[in-house]
């Protein structure tokens, strides 16, 4: 099932870019071409999404208030435990509210020391996701109000979710 | 032996035999009513709800209740720990024993009301008011923060909605000219129409009034949807969430025992009491038949609304009722007196 | 509308000694299932509410990388049990979207027929409990009257009452008789003029009316910036939904409309949900007429399905909001990664900023209009 695919507005402080009028027929060009972050148009029908941007750890902020501007709405963040590449991959998932347009957002960390700054200042709904992803990997998010286990006891200290994780 | 039976019949009628007798009956007709008007609220909801209600203890779950008391019975009386005990043990007991003594005036038939004081309307408001005080102690007295915010909401509501009962009841004192509650009742004789729900050319808004007094006994006995002592998906249990057994059975029996009482108040002051429109049953027969209907009733409003807010209902006390219950009052007044200015207009004329 | 004004500032009643902590613990009436709020009280006004989750956490996610991707099925009806089907659909539908299955229409259709019908029971459940909490008891036993109907229904073809496990990559395990389809029929004719009634008793009963109308507002900005949706930005006036701003399934094919109401507060939430029964009752019925013949599997499902290495969501909407599954594969039997992306959590998280200032019984009134189903939130 293809996604729907009518453009989006341009950002107000970014410089105008016309949308085009009619939904076009064929896989066009990334709407949010005009933000200065590296998204791929993605195949919808496989992937479930529609752009894809894999950033540095230190920007997923500056992401996030372009995401925010443009309208977007934050789904999940979540974490995978690459163990094989010594890495975890933190990712944002973005969602519009007004056009069903799907975003993901990639960062990877290293694994010893797995550290990323905080997006709850810009969604506060970011808050809990991220404690989450802590209590499953022991990710620390910089500038977190409060990092104590989500669902996790309140007095543990393990990472259930990493790969060497032995119960 | 018909010589014996009459014998004992005229000892039990003279005085302190007939008060004993007057007692007991009282007491196991509060406690006959406590036990029974839960299975009449238990098969009523579930009727309502579309469900037998119980049906297995015993014939349509007659023996419901005994089961339920013999349950409540064989619990642990627990006080918590950090509580005031004195208090917490004492409130239970605050709560049944105002309603017992209200009894006592009530006339539930010709003759049969077990000390006819002549004025019987005043000692039962000054007995009702125990009742908040007692939820309030034990509210209080338990060491529980749901109990406590339950007991301040208790407080604040039976404060605002005593003034508009006592202001109908005011009413019709001026109407009826007395507070003894058998005279009030021989007053309406003579078929329905002369009952005091009817009584409109003293009171042109006697069914507001009656209306009033319906709602402000809702409140006084904290039913829905006046619960807010209770509010269980509020406040869990509210001022009762500390007590188990037999203490919590026993708010319990006062509920009911309340509920009585405000509804035979009801009958005796608005809907003629013992006075039959036609034969059939004698005066004490009507008079159950009266009070059970309008109990029903009570039943019936508690499953069909949901509750109001807290301060919704305080609105509707201060902001709606009083107001009204004092134009009432002052409507009354000024339509008793209206003879005498006639005449006096008249003379001067 | 009546308003209790705060209290001056300097009175007595805003000293900072005389706030206490309610614990609105793991076991109360309101909270359905195991919610803990940690309220912060004033009187009888909450200064804050944190909610403390995580009593009923079984680490679905980490069960999702012990299992095949058959096995997991079961799991997935029992992360919000009272909207099984739709969650089973959207993990069904991601290994199909990443394995490229194609699913034959006559199973599409009943998918969509037997997610609506979950929708409508989820919904009447929301919708009992929610008068319970309100302290009207005898609504949630006429809508658990009707729900039963649904109940008998699902069971025929699935076998379950509440947990089904109905899809299977590639389609549907079972097919439905003759009995279903009347039946389901015959329910959606049962079903419109109860939907009259609960509106005459029920929604224009003036006290349910004064509960609801202008309590916990919750503005569609707020709604965006904790990721809330379902009902919740429905009801600020969003008409997002997952079923047409991703299609998914042969909704595009079928007509009915979003119902979103402007106002922000529980009645608009209130009414969005009960819109949503009688528009699902709509999309059954065209369902229903629309519905071909043809097998209800696709042929040539692998027995062991092995996903191309990458990561693959899909995106549903549940009863409660947008249910997304992203799947991660490293090409072997068991998911590398299987992550849930749940509408309950999101609710909620925006519950502590709505609910500062309000009155204990509008906050749970509020809590109440957001549709909780903790082990959504839990997991």
């Amino acid at each position: 099932m293809n996604g729907k695919d009518t453009p989006l507005a341009p950002a107000p402080a970014a410089p105008a870019t016309p949308a085009p009028a009619a939904p076009a027929p064929e896989p066009r060009p990334n709407p949010l071409a005009h933000l200065p972050l590296p998204f791929q148009t993605a195949d919808y029908s496989l992937k479930g999404y529609h752009l894809d941007a894999t950033v540095q750890p230190g920007q997923v902020v500056l992401a996030a208030q372009l995401m925010d501007r443009e309208g977007f709405s934050l789904d999940t963040i979540t974490g995978v435990d690459w163990l094989a590449q010594g890495q975890m991959e933190v990712v944002y998932d973005y969602f519009h509210p007004g056009r069903g347009f799907r975003a993901v957002v990639r960062a990877r960390i290293p694994r010893e020391n797995p550290e990323i700054p905080t997006l709850s200042q810009v969604f506060p709904g970011a808050n809990w996701h991220e404690r989450e992803t802590h209590d499953f990997f022991g990710i620390r998010f910089l500038g977190h109000p409060d990092l104590s286990p989500f669902l996790l006891p309140e007095d543990a200290d393990y990472h259930p979710l990493r790969k060497d994780f032995t119960a | 032996m018909s010589a014996l039976f009459s014998k004992l019949v005229s000892l039990l009628d003279t005085e302190p035999y007939r008060l004993v007798v007057a007692v007991v009956v009282i007491v196991s007709f509060v406690a006959l009513n406590a036990a029974y008007l839960v299975w009449v609220e238990r098969k009523g909801a579930g009727r309502f709800q579309r469900r037998p209600g119980p049906t297995e203890v015993g014939p349509a779950g007659l023996l419901q209740p005994v089961a339920d008391g013999l349950k409540l019975m064989s619990k642990q009386l627990i006080v918590p720990a950090g509580a005031d005990s004195t208090l917490f043990r004492a409130a239970p007991l605050m709560v049944m024993a105002p309603v017992l003594m209200s009894l006592a005036v009530i006339p539930f038939g010709r003759g049969l009301a077990a000390r006819n004081l002549n004025v019987g309307l005043l000692m039962i408001f000054a007995l009702g008011s125990i009742n908040v005080m007692a939820l309030m102690l034990g509210g209080w007295a338990s060491r529980n923060k749901y109990a406590m915010m339950s007991a301040a909401r208790v407080v604040s509501q039976n404060v605002a909605y005593e003034i508009p009962m006592l202001l109908v009841v005011i009413t019709l004192a001026m109407v009826t000219g007395t507070m003894d509650l058998n005279q009030i009742v021989l007053q309406q004789a003579g078929g329905f129409w002369h009952w005091n729900l009817f009584r409109v050319w003293v009171n042109p808004l006697m069914p507001v009034t009656f209306l009033i007094f319906y709602i402000c006994m809702l409140e006084e006995t904290n039913r829905a949807p006046f619960d807010m002592a209770e509010a269980e998906s509020e406040l869990v249990a509210g001022a009762y969430t500390e007590y188990a057994g037999m203490g919590f059975g026993v708010f319990f029996m006062a509920e009911y025992a309340n509920i009585v009482l405000g509804c035979s108040l009801a009958t005796v002051l608005f809907l003629g009491g013992w006075q039959s429109p036609f034969g059939l049953l004698p005066g004490v027969g009507w008079f159950l038949l009266k009070m059970y209907f309008l109990v029903f009733s009570v039943v019936w409003v508690r499953w069909t609304f949901p509750r109001t807010q807290f301060y919704r209902l305080l609105n509707l006390s201060w902001k709606i009722l009083i107001p009204v219950s004092l134009f009432t009052l002052i409507l009354s007044a000024a339509m008793i007196k209206l003879p005498a200015m006639i005449k006096l207009l008249r003379a001067l004329l | 509308m009546i308003v209790n004004e705060p209290n001056p500032p300097g009175s007595a009643a805003t000293a900072p000694n005389e706030t206490f902590v309610l614990n609105l613990g793991p076991q109360h009436p309101a909270t359905h299932g195991v919610l803990r709020v940690k309220m912060t009280m004033d009187g009888e006004c909450v200064l804050r509410a944190e909610p403390v989750c995580g009593y009923i956490h079984r680490m679905q996610e980490k069960m999702g990388e012990n299992r095949t991707y058959a096995q997991y099925l079961p799991n997935t009806s029992r992360i919000d049990y009272l909207s099984a089907m739709t969650y089973t659909h959207a993990f069904v539908g991601a290994v199909e979207r990443a394995a490229r299955i194609q699913v034959p229409p006559r199973a599409e259709y009943i998918r969509v027929i037997t997610s609506e019908l979950n929708r409508i029971s989820s919904h009447l459940v929301w919708w009992g409990a929610f008068l319970l909490d309100l302290g009207g008891f005898t609504p949630l036993l006429y809508a658990f009257d009707d729900r039963e109907m649904i109940l008998d229904l699902l069971e025929g073809i699935t076998g379950a009452r509440l947990t089904y496990c109905y899809y299977r990559f590639g389609g549907l395990y079972n097919d439905v008789d003759e009995t279903f389809l009347k039946g389901t029929r015959q329910f959606v004719l049962h079903m419109r003029p109860r939907l009259k009634m609960y509106r005459a008793l029920v929604t224009d009963n003036v006290i349910l009316r004064k509960r609801l109308i202008g309590i916990g507002p919750i503005s569609p900005e707020l709604c965006r910036k904790y990721g809330a949706t379902g009902p919740v930005i429905r009801g600020s006036g969003v008409a997002y939904d997952v079923r047409k701003a991703e299609p998914y399934s042969v909704y595009p094919e079928l007509d009915f409309d979003i119902p979103a109401f402007p106002e922000g507060d529980s009645m608009a939430r209130y009414l969005v949900r009960m819109e949503e029964i009688a528009q699902s009752l709509r999309l059954i019925e065209q369902a229903l007429d629309k519905l071909p013949a043809g097998p209800v599997m696709a042929e040539k499902v692998p027995r062991v399905l092995k996903l191309p290495a990458g990561d693959y969501c899909y995106a549903v909407e549940a009863a409660r909001g947008r249910f997304m599954v992203r799947l991660v594969s490293d090409n072997k039997e068991i998911p590398y990664r299987v992550k849930l992306r749940t509408p309950c959590l999101s609710n909620l998280s925006l519950f502590e900023e709505a609910s500062r200032g309000m009155l204990l019984a509008d906050a749970l009134a509020l809590m109440g209009s957001l549709d909780l189903v903790i082990p959504d939130i839990d997991r």
